[in-house]
């Protein structure tokens, strides 16, 4: 879907922000020593503070300082030397002391940039409000029984670090983009592992719709959307029902919705008359955070090479195509591997087969870059026998999925199998006699004047040597003999 | 009254050293005293075996020659320190059977000091008040009488507990916590010395919080030196309260016996309030004398906001218990109520386990925190706090100290006051600019009113400026000599 929903009426185009919450990846919790580990059994990793209890007071965890930092440095973002620690007060049973401890007026970074990829190798700017630290919430588990609410605070205390962009974004394509840039920035420091079905990368959509050009218009929130996949489609839902209420004449209300990944929809949540009033004001329990500019100075220099910055440097430095090079750097993994093949041997043609046979071989088996049975020499190995002539490509990629199965090395491969090419000239020349000898009617019909029919005797030639004939060979000595 | 009780907490813990007597025997006779004192209401929990098993463990210390600062000496504990598998209630029935699996640092470097808990004390529920008639436990009485006139007394609040505990001899120094005067007033209305520290200098982990940017404990006792060997064991940097200071600890007690000469005195115009009686005046103006003939002198300085003070207060300190009391939800500990649905759990809980000042304090805090109502009053009352602290910034580039009264009137009876809430904060006029600023601040007992009961004098220090308050403060205890006894005390503990 692209961002403009043609209505009865006329063009609508789709206004998109999205607020990420990304865990901090930290051993400790943000204001308590407590553990952060997926999938304790229920309520073992909760501190005193983590269940407020009376007289317990918050301790800033400084690791997740400089992990929230380091992210708003990699997002190019300005990082304010002086934020505040505000608390957000409403009641519910899994935050225990009755407010959650946030950023509001004075966040730790400011505005940013995140450079999204499309499809079509284009690039698009999508701006960062702010990124600020604040506290999870505990669980509430509402089905184990039917007269009473389970509350586990393992995620209570937990930190954050929400990632708020502009209202940039304009089809459900550029928003999918976003988060997955995001995701591989935050991978790229090591700041969040972005696993989403964890709950580790947590998505917010603020969506309105207006006409191309206009101011915007009233916009609806949709919570729960666990998946790059859901977010798009509750985009996508969302603007046709927007668009159905305004071409109706009707206004789209300030709400919260729900998203329902069974039936793709989303559902009000809170209405306006529930709306919170949080009553922030500054924790008086934590002094402001000062940071020292030399410190994050020191954090800038130590961040990796960032995903635009090593896309350039392959793009310019191995000659791949803007996607290609895209695609090999949203994994850091991915890239690093891309980058030892790639020593030595033809850059592009090991984008290719990085992109190409091993990922798609990889995505088959459900493995990583880091499980690859075809280690990064062995599939230099391979590249290697291609450009020595040793194989064709098309041989290559039998040899790859030998290789890949078996966990052996190319020449192993191609030896065991007879799979060597063949550039003996006179063996050649025979296949050739051969095939001119068994097809005198097409012989004939080329040598009066059908060219065309060069690439069916070059199939024949290729298939009666079982594709072991140099293809470039074959070629030259059937041009030869033909016309001979 | 035993000869033991009487003894101030220097003398007790120099006749411990001597063997004059065991701890054992000390803690008997303020177990007994305590016994004999309940109708004082002071004591709530009272903690008798814990202390006379720690008493004998003082002794072994005291034999092997490892004995603590205050080894061997027994305390009241505000109810509002939490004491692991003591109750801690804060005198608040939403905190019913609450017993803490953990003990919060002062207490814990007291006892590491050798000091005994005998019991946990009264107090104002959630230390929102300045009578002790706030506490669901009922109020304590002050052991104090007016001459001739037998009505029960206040002991001020809302330390109230721990300060009618120590001036009826039932523990040799208490703990306190002071928000906006809860040492500092009921120490004046028992005759006591009560000192507040610097914010910062003693960590609040484990304190029940009332209002987190003013809280500070601190201690009461009979005297000045005992009050500073008590601070001495309580202060210190602590790493669970990212408020606390870390600046070394002096040894309080060494800076005693040096005097004033050469020290000036500010003397604020702007604590003349209105309708200040003549004797609180009088004795203003003899602290002063007496500061002057131990040779400091005394100056005539402006804190120009001081009337702004209380309305601030009465704005921040609300506020932020607004928020502080948002756990006591009836979901994890104390009292819950059964609730058709989960709101309705809330507001019954609520409603039933806060006391009426307590939900007026709540309903202000959460008021001057509402969007459309947070600038006018919350951000304006912390913009006004910056400046009162200034003004004693500016004060202090000339003076070394402040003297006021420590309160506008002496201890009032119970139900006077009462159903004006106003008439009630006007109590902490002259307290709680020091906590607004967070400067450590003291009340000497300095006199008796007309009728018999005990006046204080306020002394008010720079930051962490302890040791210079204290040095004051003795030259005020020496020079006022207060000798006089609660009626509690001279009728042999008749009620």
């Amino acid at each position: 879907m692209s961002g403009v929903v043609e209505g009865r009426t006329g063009p609508w185009e789709m206004v998109i922000g999205l607020e990420i919450h990304a865990q901090v990846t930290s051993k400790a919790k943000l204001f308590s020593g407590a553990a952060t580990a997926f999938g304790a059994e229920p309520n073992t990793q909760v501190s005193l503070v983590d269940a407020a209890m009376p007289g317990m007071l918050p301790v800033i965890n400084g690791y997740c300082v400089e992990q929230a930092v380091r992210t708003g440095l990699a997002l190019g973002a300005e990082i304010k030397l002086f934020s505040v620690f505000d608390r957000k007060n409403y009641f519910y049973p899994d935050l225990p002391a009755g407010y959650q401890i946030s950023q509001f007026s004075q966040p730790v970074v400011g505005h940013g940039t995140v450079v999204i990829d499309l499809k079509d190798g284009s690039t698009r700017e999508i701006g960062i409000t702010r990124l600020h630290m604040e506290m999870d919430a505990g669980k509430s588990v509402h089905d184990l029984r039917a007269d009473a609410t389970h509350v586990d605070l393992n995620r209570s205390g937990v930190a954050l670090m929400e990632i708020v962009s502009e209202p940039d974004i304009r089809s459900p394509e550029e928003a999918g983009a976003y988060v997955r840039k995001l995701r591989s920035i935050l991978r790229y420091v090591g700041t969040c592992d972005g696993n989403m079905e964890e709950g580790s990368l947590r998505c917010d959509v603020n969506i309105s719709m207006r006409r191309p050009g206009e101011a915007y218009g009233t916009r609806a929130e949709i919570k729960n959307v666990n998946s790059v996949r859901y977010m798009m489609k509750a985009i996508e839902y969302e603007a046709e029902r927007q668009v159905e209420i305004l071409e109706d004449g009707g206004s789209v209300a300030l709400e919260t919705r729900l998203f329902d990944a069974r039936t793709s929809t989303t559902r009000a949540m809170r209405s306006k008359e529930e709306a919170h009033d949080y009553r922030y004001f500054p924790d008086p329990d934590l002094l402001p955070l000062e940071l020292d500019a030399a410190w994050v100075e020191s954090l800038r220099a130590g961040l990796p090479e960032l995903p635009d910055a090593k896309k350039a440097r392959f793009i310019e430095q191995f000659g791949l195509s803007p996607y290609d090079a895209g695609v090999l750097v949203a994994e850091q993994d991915s890239a690093a591997f891309f980058e030892a093949v790639a020593a030595g041997h033809d850059g592009k043609l090991a984008a290719n087969w990085v992109t190409g046979d091993l990922f798609g071989a990889l995505k088959k088996a459900g493995l990583g870059i880091g499980q690859s049975p075809v280690s990064v020499d062995r599939l230099g190995g391979l590249i290697e026998r291609i450009q020595d002539n040793t194989i064709s490509g098309r041989i290559a990629k039998e040899v790859f999925e030998i290789m890949f199965e078996s966990g052996r090395d190319a020449d192993t491969v191609i030896a065991e199998k007879g799979l060597k090419q063949v550039t003996d000239v006179g063996a050649i020349e025979a296949v050739v006699d051969q095939v001119i000898a068994d097809n005198p009617d097409k012989t004939a019909e080329f040598r009066g004047g059908k060219d065309k029919l060069m690439g069916w005797f070059v199939g024949q030639v290729m298939k009666a040597s079982k594709v072991k004939a140099n293809p470039q060979m074959a070629n030259q000595v059937l041009a030869k003999k033909l016309k001979g | 009254m035993s000869a033991l009780t009487d003894l101030t907490l220097a003398e007790a813990r120099a006749g411990l050293d001597k063997r004059e007597y065991s701890a054992v025997e000390l803690t008997r006779a303020h177990i007994a005293a305590v016994e004999a004192a309940r109708p004082l209401n002071a004591v709530v929990a009272e903690t008798f075996d814990r202390a006379l098993a720690g008493a004998a463990a003082s002794d072994q210390r005291l034999g092997a020659g490892e004995a603590g600062l205050l080894e061997g000496v027994p305390l009241g504990i505000k109810d509002l320190f939490c004491t692991e598998g003591v109750r801690s209630q804060a005198c608040s029935h939403i905190l019913d059977g609450f017993k803490p699996t953990y003990e919060s640092t002062v207490t814990r470097k007291l006892w590491a000091a050798g000091a005994l808990m005998i019991g946990k004390t009264n107090m104002d529920e959630f230390a929102m008040g300045s009578s002790n008639m706030t506490s669901h436990e009922g109020p304590a009485i002050n052991p104090w009488r007016r001459s001739g006139d037998n009505r029960q007394l206040v002991p001020g609040g809302s330390s109230g507990g721990s300060a009618a505990a120590v001036a009826a001899r039932l523990c040799l120094g208490a703990t306190g916590t002071d928000t906006g005067g809860s040492i500092r007033q009921p120490a004046a209305f028992c005759g006591l010395v009560g000192l507040k520290p610097t914010y910062g200098r003693c960590s609040r982990w484990g304190i029940i919080a009332f209002a987190s940017s003013l809280d500070q404990a601190g201690p009461l006792t009979r005297t000045v030196r005992d009050a500073a060997l008590m601070l001495r064991a309580m202060a210190g940097h602590d790493a669970k309260d990212s408020t606390s200071v870390d600046t070394p600890v002096p040894d309080y007690a060494a800076a005693l016996g040096q005097g004033v000469k050469g020290m000036r005195i500010g003397i604020p115009a702007e604590y003349r309030v209105d309708g200040m009686p003549d004797e609180i005046e009088a004795l203003w103006r003899k602290g002063a004398d007496w500061l002057k003939a131990a040779g400091a002198e005394p100056v005539e300085i402006t804190l120009p906001h001081t009337k702004y003070a209380l309305p601030t207060y009465y704005i921040v300190a609300p506020a932020e218990a607004s928020s502080n009391l948002a756990r006591y939800d009836g979901v994890r500990y104390g009292l819950r109520l059964k609730g058709e649905d989960l709101r309705d759990m809330y507001a019954k809980t609520r409603a039933a386990g806060f006391g009426q000042e307590v939900r007026r304090r709540v309903l202000i805090g959460t008021y001057v925190l509402s969007a459309g109502y947070y600038d006018a009053y919350y951000l304006q009352a912390q913009k006004v706090r910056s400046v009162i602290a200034r003004d004693f910034k500016q004060a202090f580039e000339s003076v070394d100290l402040v003297l006021t009264p420590t309160a506008p009137s002496a201890a009032f009876a119970i139900g006077e006051k009462m159903d004006d809430p106003i008439a009630m904060y006007l109590n902490d006029v002259f307290t709680v600019p020091a906590s607004l600023a967070g400067l450590p601040a003291i009340s000497v007992p300095a006199g008796l009113s007309a009728d018999g009961l005990p006046l204080g004098l306020h002394l008010i220090g720079k930051p962490f400026d302890e040791e210079t308050v204290l040095r004051a403060a003795e030259t005020l205890e020496e020079a006022a000599a207060f000798r006089a006894k609660p009626a509690w005390l001279e009728d042999g503990g008749a009620p």
